[in-house]
């Protein structure tokens, strides 16, 4: 139906269509694609009291930026009097007391909240298929995975379930999905959405974006949920730019032969990216290939320092103030073990064993602090890298999207999915997932561009230059 | 029980830790209302209690409580200041870790100047002081099948002051906390209330032969909530040790708690399964950057220090070491007597004013200096019209005063002008009353004369009867002196 939210505004402003037909689409949509299990609950009433005080508002010209922008918000974001899980047991019934602050901005620009998306069990994973509440099936292929985390998020926008969805990226969360689904996954820099009412998984790397057919959607949708928050300590009080004052220059780009040349990566993926830098630099832009050597180090520095901050964050559901409790509990004790044991998906536990063994006494030096100095490291060299470059420019995956059941076994392996995601988490910088490529096999696979810190604004009009000239869609 | 000597062949090695509730509004990293005895959970919102994807917001008052304590201690204030995790289980704390700090607490070293056994100055050595969060309250004794939690208290914001072992005795004990009570009383960070908790201390004792170096082994000992408390659970725990170690035995490392019916402490756990808190560096708040610009604000706007008041009295105003005492101990009466001195400068007069005069009706009336009526000016004025001879001081103390208190409006001088107080220091009018006096009793003029100087009294006892009391007692008597010789 509507590709992007210009071409429904342009509908909404000559009343050729409503709000509430707009809702009411998407909804028997939803209800038409339920076998790909991207949504865990339609908030469908609510969504259509909203369309109808919307449309009033459109016809009283005094309707937000949003007005009648149809969202989907991953089921690790708060929203007041509604339900949120973070798709696990250990959540179930859970209604949050208070709306995200990206959220509530996108609530008072006039968007509609259409339900809550499946996801991996909080934010953990790479293929949706951790879920507490089932698998998501990708809607280019359903017997492959969509991606994840944030999977019901890509597989939702990409088979038009939503306009737009937000995700959360901690290692990739929103860029692979993007990948995976064909369509946007933009994860602003550190600090440059608030992250207060999101779920965490691993604080010091969890930023919450926009998934999208199009890049403009994406940049809006920054505009609106970007700047500073008093709740949120860690938000960015640098000012924010006009994401949508899109620029054409000259780039020095900047790309990692060991990222290029990694031994899992596909070859179409390597030649296809290839291709399209050649073809950048016909344009008139500067490719230079550069020595980046910690590409080894990348996954097991994230998986160090994400799992210690999960092992603290998930402390709190702990079967006694809310949430799931177990039923066969005696005291204090079994209460936290048992509710805890049952509440928790595998994925989660094993995280939360990782992250508390390298905590521990004994062993935090050589693990956890070690991990910090290598992430201060990369910080280090991400910086100096983007005083000589603009973006750099590297595959979001190393493959196309695999069969569901492929990987479950090994958890290894998966954790390599993030291998080229990982880098913009560890060091703060904002990236984005291109819907550019496409394998000989029929499927997907991203671009990804990683920028300097809070230059979303260069690294959209670069983004929208690619999109332009490469989209195959 | 051992006998005396056996007990003095030992000395006890004391560390305290005391846990300072902080007077600001909100809480330590949230808006929630920081308030003693509310309805149980109603100070709390989803970032007190918890909730998922709240996240925790400096309280900034806290932070300057904190270099408060840290300036009046002479510690070295933190530049850069980092939160931590401290993580573990229990009931009471939703989050499942509390927020502190690990490796860089707001204040370091510093001391506390405590009067030993023998009144001499004595330096407590500090070791760190840190800020961070309380938790709630398990309540166990309320309900027969459950525990109940008020989550009034998770999150209100708290110092914790960590003193070197450099406590002897249980009296330095007792010493030290009053010490530390007094300042955050006088700094206004803490109401120093150890009955509501709002002041805290767990005691980590050892023993060791007298002059021996090495350190026994360590017990802690918590809730005793009374500075009382502290001295006998320290007295208690320094014979449980002698007697342990006078049987061959060794002291178990424990973790103790006081029983305030028996005066006894009890093993609460062994240390042995000791937590393992896992601290990391809190990833919800920014690193905190104190200038030295900052410290020299707070210390600008600091309330004037129990000592340096009691060395100023006693160097400046020529006050004993004693009144100087009584005059600090409080610091409601020591900023009374501070601004009384600023409109006299009789300062022995006003001393006694304050430590006699004021004290005794605060007491006897159970009214709090805050709220005592008489103003220092106005009581300045009353002690002027005592000096300037114009009432004297049984007057001023018997009937002005009292007057005074319960019309703080009026002006002494017109209270005493109103009920005719005011002396007789017009030599001409006394002179009249001693001619008198002395007309009246010839032959007591002779005996007088004759040596018996002790009927100047009964002389005295005219002229005060003829002026009707308001005759200046010096002037008369000096005039009698003359006239009879």
């Amino acid at each position: 139906m509507y590709r992007s939210y210009s071409e429904l505004k342009s509908n909404l402003s000559t009343n050729k269509t409503s709000v509430l037909q707009v809702v009411a689409h998407y909804v028997s949509q939803i209800e038409k694609n339920k076998h790909l299990n991207a949504f865990l609950e339609v908030f469908e009433d609510d969504a259509l009291n909203r369309a109808r005080e919307i449309d009033k508002k459109i016809s009283q010209n005094k309707a937000g930026k949003l007005a009648g922008m149809v969202i989907g918000i991953k089921d690790n974001l708060c929203y007041k009097g509604h339900k949120v899980s973070a798709s696990s047991k250990i959540l179930e019934g859970f209604k949050s007391l208070y709306t995200a602050t990206a959220v509530q901005r996108l609530l008072d620009e006039d968007a509609i909240i259409i339900g809550r998306l499946n996801c991996d069990e909080f934010a953990m994973g790479s293929s949706n298929e951790n879920s507490a509440y089932g698998k998501v099936l990708n809607p280019i292929n359903n017997k492959l995975v969509p991606g994840g985390s944030s999977g019901g998020s890509a597989a939702a926008v990409k088979a038009g379930l939503c306009m737009a969805a937000l995700g959360s990226d901690t290692g990739g969360s929103i860029r692979q999905p993007a990948s995976f689904c064909d369509i946007v996954g933009l994860k602003p820099s550190y600090g440059r959405i608030s992250r207060y009412g999101l779920i965490a998984y691993a604080s010091s790397f969890d930023q919450i974006g926009p998934l999208t057919n199009t890049i403009e959607d994406a940049a809006l949708l920054l505009q609106v949920m970007a700047g500073k928050d008093e709740m949120d300590s860690t938000s960015s009080s640098k000012p924010t730019d006009d994401y949508l004052s899109f620029e054409k220059k000259k780039n020095k780009i900047a790309i990692f032969s060991s990222f290029i040349n990694h031994s899992g990566i596909d070859h179409e993926v390597k030649n296809g990216i290839n291709s399209i830098l050649s073809k950048l630099e016909a344009q008139g832009h500067e490719v230079e290939a550069v020595d980046f050597p910690y590409l080894d180090y990348l996954v097991p520095t994230y998986y160090v320092l994400t799992t210690a901050e999960a092992s603290s964050n998930l402390a709190r559901y702990d079967g006694i103030h809310y949430g799931y409790r177990s039923e066969n509990t005696v005291d204090m004790e079994t209460a936290y073990k048992k509710s805890r044991t049952e509440g928790f998906g595998e994925e989660v536990k094993r995280r939360i064993m990782l992250g508390t063994f390298v905590l521990s006494s004994g062993y935090y030096d050589a693990y956890y602090s070690k991990a910090q100095k290598v992430r201060r490291l990369l910080k280090n060299t991400m910086d100096e890298l983007f005083e000589k470059f603009d973006h750099i420019v590297i595959p979001t995956s190393p493959h196309t999207p695999f069969q569901i059941g492929q990987q479950v076994d090994d958890p290894i392996k998966m954790y390599l999915e993030d291998i080229f995601t990982v880098l913009a988490n560890l060091s703060g910088n904002p990236a984005i997932s291109l819907p550019v490529g496409k394998h000989s096999n029929g499927l997907p696979f991203g671009l990804q561009v990683i920028s300097k810190n809070f230059c979303e604004r260069e690294m959209l009009s670069f983004s929208k230059e690619i999109v332009d000239n490469f989209s195959h869609n | 029980m051992l006998s005396q000597e056996i007990y003095d062949k030992y000395e006890p090695v004391i560390g305290l830790e005391i846990h300072a509730q902080l007077l600001t509004n909100s809480k330590m990293y949230s808006a929630d209302a920081n308030e003693y005895g509310s309805s149980p959970n109603t100070n709390v919102s989803p970032i007190s209690l918890g909730h998922p994807g709240t996240l925790p917001v400096l309280n900034k008052k806290a932070v300057e409580y904190a270099v408060k304590m840290g300036i009046a201690c002479e510690c070295t204030i933190t530049p850069y200041n980092e939160f931590a995790r401290k993580n573990y289980f229990y009931a009471d704390m939703p989050k499942g870790y509390q927020i502190t700090q690990d490796t860089t607490p707001v204040c370091t070293g510093g001391f506390i100047t405590i009067k030993n056994e023998e009144g001499k100055e004595k330096k407590v050595r500090l070791t760190r002081i840190h800020m961070e969060e309380d938790s709630g309250k398990s309540i166990h004794d309320q309900d027969p099948f459950n525990t109940l939690i008020d989550l009034n208290r998770a999150g209100v914001p708290l110092i914790e002051i960590v003193s070197e072992p450099d406590i002897q005795s249980a009296q330095q004990a007792y010493n030290y906390l009053q010490e530390v009570r007094k300042l955050v009383r006088y700094l206004g960070i803490c109401d120093g209330n150890m009955e509501e908790g709002s002041l805290r201390c767990d005691a980590n004792i050892s023993i060791r032969l007298k002059g021996a170096k090495e350190f026994g082994q360590r017990v802690e000992v918590k809730n005793m909530n009374s500075i009382n408390n502290v001295k006998k659970a320290i007295e208690h725990e320094f014979r449980r040790h002698v007697e342990i170690l006078e049987k061959g035995e060794r002291v178990a490392q424990d973790t103790r708690s006081f029983d305030a019916g028996k005066g006894t402490t009890f093993s609460m756990r062994a240390k042995e399964g000791a937590h393992d808190y896992r601290y990391f560096p809190e990833p919800d708040l920014q690193p905190l950057t104190i200038t030295s610009e900052y410290i020299e604000e707070v210390r600008l706007n600091m309330p004037p220090l129990p000592n340096f008041l009691f060395k100023k009295y006693i160097r400046e105003f020529g006050l004993s070491e004693y009144d100087s005492g009584v005059l600090t101990e409080e610091k409601g009466i020591a900023l009374y007597f501070e601004e009384l001195i600023e409109h006299t400068s009789n300062f022995k007069s006003a001393a006694n004013w304050v430590m006699v005069n004021i004290k005794s009706y605060l007491n006897e009336n159970a009214v709090h200096i805050e709220d005592f009526s008489v103003k220092p000016n106005v009581l300045a004025e009353l002690i002027q019209l005592i000096d300037e001879g114009k009432i004297s001081h049984s007057v001023a103390a018997q009937k002005v005063f009292p007057l005074l208190i319960q019309h703080p409006e009026k002006k002494a001088i017109t209270i005493a002008e109103e009920n005719n107080w005011i002396q007789v220091s017009d030599s001409g009018e006394l002179e009249k009353f001693v001619e008198e006096a002395i007309a009246k009793f010839p032959d007591k003029v002779e005996i007088y004369k004759s040596g018996q100087v002790g009927l100047l009294g009964l002389f005295m006892g005219e002229v005060m009867k003829l002026s009707k009391g308001k005759a200046d007692p010096k002037l008369a008597s000096q005039l009698l002196k003359e006239k009879l010789s």
